[in-house]
This record gives C-alpha cells, sequence and structure tokens, in this order.
C-alpha cells in the first residue's frame, strides 16, 4: 500500500482534528465493547488504527430512501460521525460530498484508478434490473452500470441496510422494478452484507472499524452477515424474554399486559426468528429499541421480511424456533421452552435454518396466491 | 442561443433528481425538474394488510423519517373511523415537533449552509471580532474568544492537511458569497455542533417508537403503553427524558438557529427578490389539538394563498375532485385518457419508461421526462412548504406566527413581499422549528396532565380486528411534512388494501408540467434566477435548496452539447 504513506493516520487525524488521544482511546474501547471483543483486542484496535493510513472508500447511493446514511450519522460516541466521515477517507458519496458534478464523478474515478484493489466500496440501495435498469438513473447511467464500475477495482463491498442486502421494501411483492440485492450481481469479491431497516449506526460504525483496524473482513456467518452483531436473535437478548419464559403475553396493544411490559409476541413481534442487536445495542445511543418503546420487532434485518406475513401475526409454527406449540401453551412448558431456547440458535445454523428457508418460501407463495385473489 | 445546463444527479430523496436549466444573458429562462428513480411502493402495498401499509410505505424517505407513517396510519383511521386517543394525538405531535426541529436544523446547516457561507473565508476572521459578534446576537454559552480561536485552529490544520473530504471543492471565494470572515467563523463553529445536536432531538423518536430512523407507529393510536408505576411502560424516567431532549432542543433553535438565521440573512437581502415563482401556496396543517378530525384546531392551520394575495384563504378539500394528478410528462400510463386528471382514491401507478436509453447525456424534455406525477389543486400548481405553513397562518391569523415573521421582518428590515423568494422559504422554515420547538413543550405538558388526570390510554383498539370493518372503504390521512404538504390516499376492501397513493411534497414541488404547459415550483421559481458564473451556479442550487428538496446535492452541470462544465459542485450536505 506504498500509495497509501502519505495519507494521515487515524490517530493524526483525529489529533488535527483537535481530538485527545484520550478521546481516541475512548473511542476504541467503545467499538471494541461493541464489537464484543476481549479487552486484549482494544490495543489491537488502537495500534491499527494509530498507525493504518485512511481507508479510501466510496459510498454508493442506488433505490434507497438514505436511511442507512440517516443512521449512521446518529452512531452516538463524539467522535464516530468525525472519524468515519473524515477519517476514512471518503472519496465519494452522492449524499455526504460537497463536491458533485465532473469533480464529484473524477473523484471517484481518481480513487477507483490510484486504490485499485485497494478500496471499500459501499452500497446503500437495490439495483432494479426490470426494463434493463431504466428505473433508476444517475447521471444518465444505469445505477446497474454505475455498480459494476465501481465494484470492479474494490477491495470488499459492504451492503449497508436491507436493500442492497436483500432489496427491502422494493423487493417485496410483486417487486416492480426487480430490485436486486447486490450480492446477486457481482461475482468474486468479498461482500459484507449489514442488513436492518436501517442497520444501528454503531453496527455500521463497528463494521467499518473492525475492516480498518484488521485489515481483513469480520467474521461472518452462512448469511454474510457480521458475527459480531448478527449472530443472536432479538429474542436471545430481549429484557422481555423472561416474560415469555414465563408465558405472559400482551394480548393487544395497550392492554393491562402490554402496559406491564410483557412480551409482545402474541402481537406480531418477530425477534423470535430475528438476527440483530437491538436487545443489546439498542438505538440512538442506547435509548431505547422497538420492544423497550412497545411496538414488536418486524424483523427488518431478514431477508424478505416485508413478504414473511403480516405484522401483527404471531409466528405460530416457526421451524427452529424450539416452540412447536403455540404461545398459548408455553407457560405449561416453561422448563422445556428454556432448555430448548438455549440450544436453538446452533439448530438454527444448520439444519433449521434451511427448513426456516423452505417455510418462508412456502409462505410467500401462499402470500402470492392470496394477492392474486 | 441559451445555454442548456444539466444539473443530475440532485439525491437524498426517495429519487434522483435532476435538473436541466436554460440560460440566456445571466438568467434562468427556462427549466425542467425530473426525478430518474422508481421502486413502485404505490403497487407494493396493494394487497396488504391496511395495519402493515405505514411500515412500508414509511420507507418512502428514511430523510423525514415519520412523516408517511402518519399519514399513512391517519388513512386507514379516516376510513375505518377511528379516533384515537388524546395521548397519541400528543405523542404523534411530539414526535412530529421533534422532526420539525431536527429536520429544519439539519436542513439550514448541513445542506444549506454551505451555499451562503465561506469555510476558506473562516481561517481569516477574527476570533474576537466573532465573539463579541455572538455574544451581541445570543445568549449561547459557547462564544467565548477562546472557543472560536480553538476552533479555527483546528480548521486551519484540517485545510492545511489538504484533504478537504466533504469540503473539498465547495464555492469558497465565490463572488456570489458575502459574509464577513466572522460571520463564517460562527457558522462553521455552529455547523459543527449542529452535526452533534442532531443526534440529541431524534431520541423522542426512540422513547416513543423505538428507534430512529423509521420509528414505529401503530393504526389506532400509538404502541407506548403508559405505565408511571412500572419499568416496562411509558413512565416516570422516559417522559422526563423527553422533556428534557424538548427544552434542549429548544434552546438551540432559539439561541442559535434563528440568530445564525438572522445574521447571514442579513448580507443576503438581494434574494428576497429571487426564486418568487407562482405565488400559490398550500398547507395541509398539522398539530390537532382537539382531534384530527377537528381541522379548525390544528396549531398549523390549513388552506390555500392564490397569487400571494394574502387576503383570503382557500379551503383544502381531499376528498372532491379538487386534487388531481396527471401523467402527461411521467413515465406512467393512465388506463383512460392519457392526458386526464385523476383524483388520488382512482389513482394508478402504471409504470412506463419512455425516456431515452441510457447511457444519455440529455432528456428529451418535448417527451415524457420524470418519474414524478404532476398534482393540481383546481387545476393549479402549488407551491408546498414551511413558507406555505406559515403564510396560511399569517393570513389565518395565528399570534404567534405574525409575530414571529414580523421580527424576522423587522430584523432584516425588509417588506412582506419579500418572503416570497429564495430568502422567504429558508427564513419560513426557521419560523416553523422555533414555532415547533414552542408547542412542543405544550403538547408535552398536555401529555403530562393527562397522566395526572388518570388518563393513561395511548390506543384506540376496538376496531382494531378485521371482522370490525366495512366491506369497503376509504381515507385520506394527511400531514405536514418538513418540506410540506403531503396526503396518502387508501381503499380498502374485504380487509385488504385495494388501492394506495401518495402525493408528497416533492410531487407538488418538483413535478414536470401538466397538460396545460403550467410549470411546477422548482421548473418556476428557477425562471429569472441570476447566474453570474454558468461554470458555478451557486445561484440554481440556492434556490432549489431553499424548497428543501430532501435531495441534497450532486448537482452535474453539463452545457448544450452535453459536456460537463468544468469547476462545477456542489451544495450540500457536506458531512451529513
Amino acid at each position: 500500500m506504498a500509495t497509501n504513506k502519505k495519507r494521515d493516520t487515524y490517530l493524526q487525524a483525529i489529533i488535527k482534528q483537535g481530538y485527545s488521544r484520550r478521546d481516541f482511546m475512548k473511542f476504541t474501547t467503545f467499538m471494541a465493547a461493541y464489537m464484543g471483543l476481549q479487552n486484549s483486542a482494544i490495543g489491537k484496535i488502537t495500534n491499527a488504527l494509530e498507525t493504518t493510513p485512511r481507508l479510501p472508500v466510496i459510498w454508493e447511493h442506488y433505490q434507497e430512501c438514505t436511511c442507512c446514511s440517516e443512521s449512521f450519522i446518529r452512531s452516538d460516541h463524539p467522535i464516530v460521525a468525525d472519524i468515519l466521515l473524515d477519517k476514512i477517507s471518503l472519496d465519494y458519496t452522492e449524499t455526504l460530498m460537497a463536491a458533485s458534478g465532473e469533480q464529484a464523478e473524477a473523484a471517484k474515478h481518481d480513487t477507483m484508478k490510484k486504490y485499485h484493489g485497494e478500496y471499500i466500496l459501499c452500497v446503500e440501495g437495490s439495483i432494479p434490473m426490470g426494463d434493463d435498469g431504466n428505473y433508476c438513473c444517475i447521471a444518465g447511467k444505469t445505477a446497474l452500470e454505475q455498480f459494476k464500475e465501481a465494484a470492479e477495482g474494490a477491495k470488499a463491498i459492504i451492503a449497508w441496510g436491507s436493500c442492497a442486502s436483500n432489496g427491502c421494501v422494493q423487493a417485496a411483492y410483486p417487486n416492480p422494478t426487480d430490485a436486486t440485492p447486490i450480492h446477486k450481481l457481482v461475482k468474486n469479491k468479498p461482500i459484507i452484507r449489514v442488513p436492518g431497516c436501517p442497520p444501528i449506526g454503531e453496527v455500521m460504525a463497528g463494521v467499518i472499524v473492525h475492516v480498518v483496524a484488521f485489515g481483513r473482513l469480520p467474521e461472518l456467518d452462512r448469511m454474510g452477515r457480521p458475527k459480531a452483531f448478527y449472530a443472536k436473535r432479538v429474542h436471545d437478548s430481549c429484557y422481555r424474554r423472561a416474560y415469555y419464559d414465563a408465558g405472559l403475553f400482551a394480548e393487544t396493544f395497550d392492554d393491562e399486559n402490554s402496559k406491564k411490559g410483557y412480551c409482545l409476541y402474541k402481537v406480531g413481534c418477530k425477534g423470535p426468528m430475528t438476527y440483530n442487536s437491538c436487545g443489546t445495542i439498542k438505538w440512538n445511543n442506547g435509548v431505547s429499541y422497538p420492544i423497550q418503546s412497545g411496538h414488536g420487532c418486524i424483523g427488518c434485518s431478514e431477508d424478505d421480511f416485508w413478504d414473511n406475513g403480516p405484522l401483527y401475526e404471531r409466528l405460530t409454527n416457526l421451524p427452529g424456533f424450539g416452540i412447536e406449540a403455540t404461545a398459548d401453551n408455553i407457560g405449561k412448558a416453561v422448563a422445556g421452552a428454556v432448555a430448548v431456547g438455549i440450544g436453538t440458535h446452533a439448530v438454527l445454523s444448520t439444519v433449521a435454518k434451511r427448513k426456516e428457508l423452505k417455510k418462508r418460501i412456502n409462505r410467500g407463495i401462499k402470500n402470492e396466491e392470496d394477492l392474486a385473489e | 442561443m441559451a445555454e442548456r445546463i444539466v444539473v443530475d444527479p440532485i439525491t437524498r430523496i426517495e429519487g434522483h433528481l435532476r435538473i436541466e436549466a436554460e440560460v440566456k444573458d445571466g438568467k434562468i429562462v427556462d427549466a425542467w425538474s425530473s426525478s430518474t428513480m422508481v421502486r413502485g411502493l404505490e403497487n407494493i402495498v396493494k394487497g396488504r394488510d391496511p395495519r402493515d401499509v405505514w411500515a412500508f410505505v414509511q420507507r418512502t424517505c428514511g430523510v423525514c423519517t415519520t412523516v408517511h407513517a402518519l399519514s399513512s396510519v391517519r388513512a386507514v383511521e379516516d376510513a375505518l373511523d377511528i379516533v384515537v386517543p388524546p395521548n397519541a394525538e400528543l405523542v404523534r405531535n411530539l414526535m412530529v415537533s421533534a422532526l420539525y426541529q431536527h429536520d429544519h436544523v439539519v436542513h439550514f446547516y448541513h445542506l444549506h449552509a454551505l451555499d451562503w457561507v465561506d469555510i476558506v473565508s473562516a481561517l481569516s476572521a477574527d476570533p474576537n471580532e466573532t465573539s463579541k459578534l455572538a455574544q451581541s446576537i445570543s445568549k449561547w454559552p459557547k462564544s467565548s474568544p477562546g472557543y472560536f480561536s480553538d476552533l479555527q485552529k483546528r480548521l486551519t490544520k484540517f485545510v492545511e492537511s489538504g484533504q478537504l473530504g466533504i469540503f473539498a471543492n465547495g464555492y469558497w471565494g465565490h463572488p456570489a458569497m458575502k459574509l464577513p470572515a466572522e460571520v463564517n467563523l460562527l457558522a462553521v463553529a455552529h455547523y459543527l455542533e449542529a452535526l452533534e445536536w442532531q443526534k440529541e432531538i431524534v431520541k423522542v423518536h426512540t422513547i416513543f417508537g423505538g428507534k430512529n430512523p423509521h420509528p414505529n407507529y401503530l393504526v389506532g393510536g400509538m404502541a407506548c403503553a403508559i405505565n408511571i408505576e412500572d419499568p416496562g411502560g411509558l413512565n416516570a424516567e422516559r417522559l422526563a427524558y423527553v422533556k428534557r431532549l424538548l427544552e434542549d432542543a429548544k434552546t438551540f433553535v432559539e439561541q442559535v438557529y434563528v440568530p445564525d438565521l438572522l445574521a447571514i440573512a442579513s448580507f443576503y437581502k438581494d434574494w428576497g427578490a429571487i426564486g418568487k415563482g407562482f405565488g400559490n401556496y398550500m398547507s395541509y396543517g398539522e398539530y390537532p389539538t382537539n382531534g384530527y378530525n377537528d381541522v379548525s384546531s390544528f396549531k398549523f392551520k390549513q388552506g390555500i394563498i392564490l397569487d400571494r394575495d394574502l387576503t383570503k384563504v382557500h379551503d383544502v378539500n381531499h376528498r372532491n375532485d379538487d386534487i388531481q394528478e396527471f401523467v402527461n410528462n411521467s413515465w406512467y400510463d393512465y388506463d383512460g385518457d392519457g392526458d386526464a386528471g385523476l383524483h388520488p382514491w382512482d389513482g394508478e401507478t402504471n409504470i412506463n419508461y419512455t425516456g431515452p436509453k441510457p447511457p444519455y447525456k440529455h432528456l428529451d424534455v418535448d417527451q415524457k421526462y420524470s418519474f414524478i406525477k404532476t398534482p393540481r389543486w383546481k387545476g393549479k400548481p402549488m407551491e408546498v412548504g414551511p413558507l406555505a405553513r406559515v403564510l396560511v397562518n399569517y393570513v389565518k391569523g395565528d399570534k404567534e406566527t405574525q409575530e414571529e415573521v414580523g421580527a424576522v421582518l423587522k430584523y432584516l428590515d425588509v417588506p412582506a413581499d419579500a418572503l416570497f423568494s429564495t430568502l422567504g422559504r429558508t427564513a419560513a422554515r426557521a419560523i416553523c422549528a422555533k414555532l415547533s420547538s414552542t408547542w412542543g413543550l405544550e403538547f408535552y405538558d398536555q401529555l403530562i396532565a393527562n397522566i395526572k388526570n388518570g388518563d393513561m390510554r395511548m390506543a384506540n383498539m376496538e376496531k382494531w380486528e378485521p371482522s370490525t370493518w366495512p366491506k369497503e372503504c376509504k381515507g385520506v390521512g394527511f400531514t405536514e411534512a418538513p418540506r410540506g404538504a403531503l396526503a396518502h390516499w387508501i381503499r380498502i376492501k374485504d380487509g385488504k388494501t385495494e388501492n394506495y397513493q401518495q402525493v408528497v411534497p416533492s410531487t407538488w414541488n418538483a413535478s414536470p408540467r401538466d397538460p396545460k404547459g403550467q410549470r411546477s415550483a422548482y421548473e418556476a421559481t428557477l425562471i429569472g434566477t441570476p447566474v453570474a458564473d454558468d461554470k458555478l451556479p451557486l445561484e440554481i442550487i440556492r434556490t432549489i435548496h431553499s424548497f428543501d428538496p430532501c435531495i441534497a446535492c450532486s448537482v452535474h452541470l453539463y452545457d448544450e452539447h452535453g459536456k460537463p462544465l468544468t469547476g462545477v459542485d456542489n451544495i450540500s450536505m457536506c458531512t451529513v
């Protein structure tokens, strides 16, 4: 990476910004904690950020609502926004950069050329494949063309949010524009999928910091998601889990049980099938998360969640969930439920995941039939 | 021959925006506005459970997040005749208040300010003078000479590093930049402070809706059940947290945003005569104080002003054919007459792209040229946004609005008709934020008073089950998004969404021409805008940004041969 030597390291850049080394240490500690790393890793991250040149990043926007960018700037640590907007070398982002027009394009092409094989490509949004790509054009070019150009020399690609990871809302039935997630459109490139609508800001920061600090991708699960943030179900870390295990449920919104903070499973909570960090990291500097504010998880980080049944319909026989009985019977089998619950993750990541997939496909087909009627 | 300029893409909206404009003798003589991205959300929600639709359509926009969810639940509640409990109405008002403040501040500092503020010039400011200036216009405590001096040092190091990052290639040194260095330094300080501040006020959404962006809503009320005795509910700790957030936000709006706006605007009074447009303004109103069905109770009033006539306000009717959408210049087909207008309840979204095959240099503006439909009120184009909101309130006699408008006009020493302009739009936004910050605390006090009186209701679930619904019904839900009048129309049949149409602020403002050839707001306001240097058309960006187009940045400019003009960059979002 000889070409990078002239660029400031993160620490130098931070000090130029007027922050102290102490601020820097706070930041790395915070990131290590969020990423679930050992204490000893703090030193590694710190060292890496101090000595690693700024990583060139190109951030593209296609079919999206910009909620990912918005979430990103909410990452609530004093210097997260600075580090990620200034300290990585964000050489191109339609949303964020001052330059545009010829200079913006030139900046992007410079980075693509100068750092060929080194830069990280971040993608926010899906790519419409319908009608030859006419459904999303930027500067007169289709999103697909823009994406292929940028992906060619990327070291790795980060698929921000559900749009880039699974197509999100525009890919929901009947997917009028044939919105397509990016992993289906590029081969032979490492892709990190960071699903969620949007992903939690600190998760986005954590993924980038991991890449920067260790010079490699974080450990990914079979779905291509960073294990650090997507290894656990929202259900597993839910503070209302005890109510679930005890069979205490809100029967409808604003009833006595929901006022007591009982489990929202019967009003449609998708926490039991959703892999995300909402229960641990929470949102907006840990202020709350959907379940804490009384609404079930809608499963926004899961593939095709928009077609995975109505929002307020409880998940009765979700395979791999470990509870084949309905919620009404759960209280009767508390001990068994806990035991099965513990083993669930291991099971899910293997056989049951495939079953779950099949079930979802079937459900999707049924939805289609219902819609056709 | 007039020079043809192309501006593409202007992003940061639920689509990508492109503007083509003809410049002659230093002024824009014609303009076309085009959106080049479509997702088809209106078709995706067809056949879905109406109670779920808010979540789908909320994803229309992650910037003004919540407004589409709010319009959607209101549309379904209207269709099913559901009245939400007063507490839910107040919580919704609080969320809108937080959104207005967040959105307007972020727009001013991070989307719009760099059209007026020269960051490089701030390097030569005298921090002592900046401090004096700051203390003369505001009580905001961060105003010592040392504070500005430290910032200036930080900024100098940043610039000297040669890596300007997102500030690279701004309009630094452009002749249309008029601020003294000291004012520039002040604005840069607050640009950075606002970036930190914006993370805080959104926590109101997190407390009530679980997250931001995209907090949760609920047909029938809100999901955040009240229980002041229990950690599991909306309790005293949560409510106290909301109050602190609202108070802190109000302080920032009053002590930073408004004084900065006035200080900066006083150097740009000439923009009170630029970007006038056609002078029709429409506001749907917001902040019900006696229920959504009592429009007269709204703090932001509903109404229409025509031809800048401030003596009369016309009524809005969402249910008759007053509002219609046309697709004569949009990439859609209607099953019937392609030049006809359809009321949104009968609206159609049959996508049919007929534009040039990409890659292309120019759109054929004689043919259809946008994915945005063209809405009209009684056949007339309407401008929507904070200016419309403020004007309607002013004419309808709202005392607080009149005081705020009067104070701004007095401070700037400009006549009332300076409001109909690029400057007026930008000033009106600050007035909206200030009113919202005051009213937000009123709503908060009312919520506390209700709870004190024993009213704990947060959702009306009587008609939750589809078995209680009529076989067929229809509804409309409207709000004032930060960017202007927003409404969703739904038809429900057999418990499912039969048809769904959204007419959003950008539809009104950014749409292509109608069958009569009338321009919508972006196209109309650009006409007459001066372009001093066609290689650096800062003026176009100022006027387009004055609408807060939810589409910051990235303006690509081309000459009439489609060749990119060099030296042009943009506007925008910089750090955000």
